[in-house]
């Protein structure tokens, strides 16, 4: 009852909800970079809503089922396959035994979520399963490492349950921001130029932090180190911007210009670099 | 008691940021756990966390904050009843610290900057109180304050990609250890052979904001049989509890 990974991708990590009240200890949030699309992987096998799931980026693994289970994709389409036979996303597949999930080219979004039957049983740490550096034995997927699972299908369970959602566009270009505790300590070019521009997302961009290409010339002080969340955005004195994610330090000493909805932390998660944002501001 | 003038801010949907004055102070820092304690004890159902820095804390609800203005009216009415809380115990964590010549590969470059020797520098080191202010950059990574104005050092301009864990430091101001093997762009002075961070744990640092933390120099015989120890779970760590 396990899965095999015969090829590693890109970067897959396991994910759940990742660690709270472990922050004083300096200890990251981490967990699925989308979380929606995380919890709708999960929903759609009626897993419980902390479920470990995985996280692939851009170019998926090649994974090797060693028993007979059910498997939900959602998030990005990295052109998934089972047996070399292209698979429908965001809904129930049924796997045999041996059967191998691949994927080909990225299609759209940026990373996928594989979920299974009851949740992967990988190693838990701090009440979460979460692969995190210097927390878990490793921090990402390597060939031949093996992902347990429970093996209990119940065949006739919720066949005939349909989850209607909408198209997910992660084109979108706007990120909803807040204002960030020093947002006023900008100058009003720096403010114009940080609404009126668009931004490219660059290639150096990870589950710590998303950067940009564009600058905003910039010779605000540092500030005494205080405390950032995933989605705070730092303005570094460069002139850089850094998105911080879900793998982020839990202190920071830039300023800290916006804070990302929630719901846009999900959606730039989704971003390749390349792609072109915008940021909104809604207070 | 002084009530400070704190700002409040919405940080996001569901958190917010409650800052003190700009300043690094041992009387702002009791200020800031005085209030984060009697968050943390009377407000369990609707808060998530609550984290601190030096001069703030951010407080992270469960859901999305309902009213804003209300919500940090209920803080204010907090922070006015924070004296209720008294002072918890403090610790005074006795580290063991080899300042070998094997471990302290900055300890000449500041010896000869700050015109101190190296047995000046250890002496100035070890002797002080420090602090421990909170827990960031990486986990179990201690900010601690109170070191000496004649050991301020400036961080290094080029970072070294990499130091041993346990790798006592200095950077501008602060003097700290690098739970793990890191990227560090302070200034190394010395190892400290024990763990301080341990995800296998409940509670995987052992020491918290709030807590005193002293040097012990020792050999590096000692630094040795102490990581032996350590690597067996057989070392207790000395310390002080007393009445704050």
């Amino acid at each position: 009852m396990m899965v095999e990974v015969l090829k590693a991708g890109l970067y897959d990590t396991v994910q759940d909800l990742g660690r709270c009240n472990v922050q004083q200890f300096g200890m990251p949030y981490s967990g699925a970079m989308d979380i929606d699309s995380y919890k709708r992987s999960n929903l759609i096998l009626n897993n419980t809503a902390n479920s470990a799931v995985l996280e692939i980026t851009m170019i998926g693994p090649m994974l090797k089922f060693h028993s007979e289970t059910e498997i939900c994709i959602t998030g990005a389409n990295l052109s998934p396959k089972v047996n070399d036979k292209t698979i429908d996303q965001s809904c129930r597949i049924l796997i045999n035994k041996n059967d191998v999930l691949s994927f080909g080219k990225p299609l759209h979004g940026c990373r996928s979520y594989l979920s299974v039957v009851g949740g992967f049983q990988t190693e838990k740490v701090l009440n979460s399963r979460s692969m995190t550096a210097n927390i878990t034995s490793s921090f990402r997927l390597q060939k031949g490492d093996v992902l347990p699972y429970h093996t209990t299908i119940n065949k006739n369970s919720l066949k005939t349950e349909i989850l209607k959602v909408d198209g997910f566009d992660f084109h979108k270009p706007v990120i909803e921001v807040y204002k960030g505790p020093e947002f006023n300590k900008l100058t009003s070019v720096q403010k114009e130029t940080l609404f009126a521009s668009d931004f490219t997302i660059s290639s150096e961009s990870n589950r710590m932090a998303y950067r940009f290409k564009e600058q905003i010339p910039n010779n605000m002080d540092a500030i005494i180190t205080s405390l950032v969340l995933p989605g705070t955005i730092q303005l570094t004195p460069s002139g850089q911007l850094l998105a911080l994610m879900r793998d982020c330090q839990v202190t920071g000493g830039y300023p800290r210009i916006f804070q990302i909805s929630e719901s846009s932390i999900n959606l730039m998660s989704q971003k390749i670099f390349g792609n072109k944002i915008r940021f909104k501001c809604i207070n | 008691m002084t009530n400070f003038e704190l700002e409040y801010y919405q940080f996001s949907e569901r958190s917010i940021l409650v800052e003190w004055p700009q300043k690094i102070d041992e009387s702002i820092l009791d200020d800031v756990l005085m209030f984060k304690n009697h968050l943390l004890k009377s407000n369990t159902k609707v808060i998530l966390d609550i984290n601190n820095a030096y001069n703030s804390i951010l407080i992270v609800y469960k859901l999305t904050i309902d009213n804003i203005n209300d919500e940090i009216s209920r803080l204010k009415t907090y922070y006015l009843d924070r004296i209720s809380i008294k002072k918890s115990v403090t610790t005074l964590w006795k580290i063991p610290v080899c300042y070998d010549e094997k471990f302290g590969l900055d300890l000449e470059d500041i010896s000869s900057k700050n015109k101190l020797s190296k047995s000046d520098i250890i002496r100035i080191h070890s002797e002080q109180i420090y602090t421990v202010f909170f827990i960031g950059f990486l986990p179990g990574f201690l900010y601690l304050g109170g070191l000496d104005n004649r050991l301020h050092f400036p961080r290094k301009k080029t970072p070294r990609s990499q130091v041993e864990k346990g790798a006592v430091a200095i950077g501008h101001h602060q003097t700290g250890i690098y739970p793990n093997q890191s990227p560090a762009g302070w200034n190394i002075i010395g190892n400290s052979p024990i763990n301080f961070f341990d995800p296998a744990l409940s509670e995987p640092c052992f020491a918290k904001p709030g807590d005193q933390m002293q040097f012990i120099p020792i050999s590096l015989e000692e630094h040795t049989k102490i990581k032996t120890k350590v690597l067996n779970n057989a070392y207790q760590l000395e310390s002080e509890v007393y009445d704050g």
